[in-house]
């Protein structure tokens, strides 16, 4: 069929860039983390022989380490900065810039942990308000260098938000699949884009194992399925972005959020991209997982000292950390064994009073994942987990805006009539000292 | 019994570029070796040393993990559908 000859299509060349900066393809294969078979630069994610899964293999990028640092700070203020880490053979660019999100010194709230220093990586900053932004954009760039021209995802709402814009501003047809029950929110900011969301009676595995098979029945990336090992390259650049705005410098310790795993281990492939190269030294930071108790299967492998993540049904408000059968949990758990971090699992209540407590403390609102992964950075706080002398960074993830609900009748409104007597009344003595 | 085993894409070319297989067997552990025995390179391919399944391998039956089920000892019946797919993708 042609579609399947445009899908397994050599990647298209593209001419020289001689003003883009673009020196070389780093990437040079696609590999496989369980037994090193090596595949080409194209549309696969699984290995054939032993179905472990791909990521991109790197040749060492040209130049020391200081011409790669002023080659970055060059670049644009977006993810595409760091395009000599990233698996493109073309210049990279995209319809909708993404990244070089603020990391935000968050002295209120490290001072109510007992943290000497505290930064948030606010990826709400981004288009979509979510740091998928990031992975789709490299998805997106690589799915076009390799002839595709329908883009789809399995989805627990922020993806899916992604995908629809990053599609739209491209000019992409693009296929969503989300559970049906998703946050209401996140439905009506993925359908204004102009998107095809498909909502599927069941939890988010039950949309993963739909979109794998329908990946192999229609000529479509799907970021996540088909050209996932690109798609997730672009979470490095949260670790890239970090490194660069501590001043080349790499924190003692990063609490984030886990769903499939795939963000988790990839900040810490960043830092060590980084360190590889001569741009930071030291060692990849101590490693901490925020997961929801309601759908831990990560944080309970890590707790029973095994890396087999036995599947479990997600019973949680944070939906967007939802994954029952986590792709990338096994890596996970042994990258928190190997940097001495840990892998910690917070209620929903837990979660809610995360959600508050950044917010009454940052000023920024996030959604359920980010209330997961402040819920963990207070509760290592709180256990002694944590050195007072540390440098944490907390990466959160997304926007409060997209889970209204978990907040609604947290706090008190007073309604009043437009008079000064009453206003008197219900706030006497407020602010009047 | 005989039971449809679904064929990912990946383990095709070792399955003679089938979709699908007929196999026989009560449990989905003897319907998969079933399958092997028809194919004996899917073994090396989707099994472990112990005979259990590569962790990156999940099977289905019915739509359902059969983790959520019992393993390789859940019961099969006769016109049962298995599905075999990768599970490294989503997230």
């Amino acid at each position: 069929m042609a579609w399947e000859m445009r899908r397994w299509a050599s990647p298209r060349t593209f001419a020289a860039n001689p003003g883009g900066g673009f020196i070389s393809l780093p990437a040079d294969a696609l590999k496989c983390k369980e037994c090193s078979t090596t595949y080409p630069l194209d549309a696969r994610y699984v290995c054939e022989r032993c179905f472990g899964p791909l990521e991109v293999a790197y040749t060492a990028p040209t130049g020391t380490a200081d011409e790669l640092k002023r080659r970055i700070q060059a670049g644009p203020h977006t993810l595409w900065r760091y395009a000599d880490f990233l698996p493109l053979t073309g210049p990279a660019r995209s319809a909708l810039p993404t990244g070089w999100t603020p990391l935000v010194r968050a002295d209120r709230l490290a001072e109510r942990l007992g943290i000497r220093e505290l930064w948030i990586k606010n990826e709400t900053a981004n288009p979509t308000h979510s740091f998928k932004d990031r992975v789709v954009s490299v998805a997106l760039a690589r799915a076009q260098e390799l002839g595709f021209e329908t883009v789809a995802c399995a989805s627990t709402g922020n993806l899916a938000n992604a995908v629809s814009a990053h599609a739209a501003a491209a000019g992409l047809p693009s296929y969503v699949f989300i559970p049906a029950d998703l946050e209401e929110e996140k439905i009506l900011a993925t359908g204004a884009y102009g998107t095809n969301v498909v909502a599927i009676r069941g939890n988010y595995d039950a949309v993963n194992r739909l979109c794998t098979e329908l990946s192999a029945e229609r000529p479509w990336a799907f970021v996540n399925v088909n050209v996932r090992p690109y798609y997730a390259e672009g979470s490095k650049t949260l670790a890239y972005e970090t490194a660069e705005q501590l001043g080349w410098e790499i924190p003692d310790r990063v609490v984030a959020p886990i769903a499939s795993g795939s963000l988790f281990t990839k900040v810490a492939r960043g830092f060590q991209d980084f360190i590889d190269v001569g741009l930071l030294s030291g060692s990849v930071p101590t490693m901490c997982g925020a997961q929801a108790e309601g759908c831990s299967p990560v944080a309970q492998a890590f707790a029973a000292g095994t890396d087999v993540c036995r599947p479990v049904k997600p019973d949680t408000i944070a939906k967007s950390l939802a994954i029952g059968n986590p792709a990338d949990g096994p890596y996970a758990v042994e990258l928190a064994q190997a940097t001495g971090g840990v892998i910690e699992s917070v209620t929903d209540e837990e979660i809610v009073a995360g959600i508050r407590l950044l917010a009454e403390t940052t000023g920024i609102f996030t959604e359920t994942a980010g209330g997961v992964t402040t819920a963990v950075l207070a509760k290592l706080a709180e256990a002694g987990a944590i050195d007072p002398d540390e440098r944490v960074v907390a990466y959160i993830t997304g926007d409060g805006l997209k889970t209204l609900g978990t907040v609604r009748d947290t706090f008190a409104v007073t309604e009043i009539a437009p008079s000064v007597d009453e206003f008197e009344a219900a706030f006497a003595g407020a602010g009047v000292a | 019994m005989a039971i449809t085993v679904k064929l990912p894409t990946q383990l095709r070319d070792a399955a003679g570029n089938q979709t699908e297989a007929k196999v026989e067997g009560a449990t989905v552990g003897e319907a998969l070796s079933s399958l092997y025995d028809q194919h004996g390179e899917l073994r090396t391919r989707i099994a472990d040393d112990g005979g259990g399944l590569r962790r990156f391998v999940n099977v289905y039956l019915g739509g359902e993990d059969i983790r959520f089920l019992e393993g390789l000892e859940t019961p099969v019946n006769d016109g049962d559908e298995l599905t075999i797919l990768p599970a490294v993708a989503g997230g």
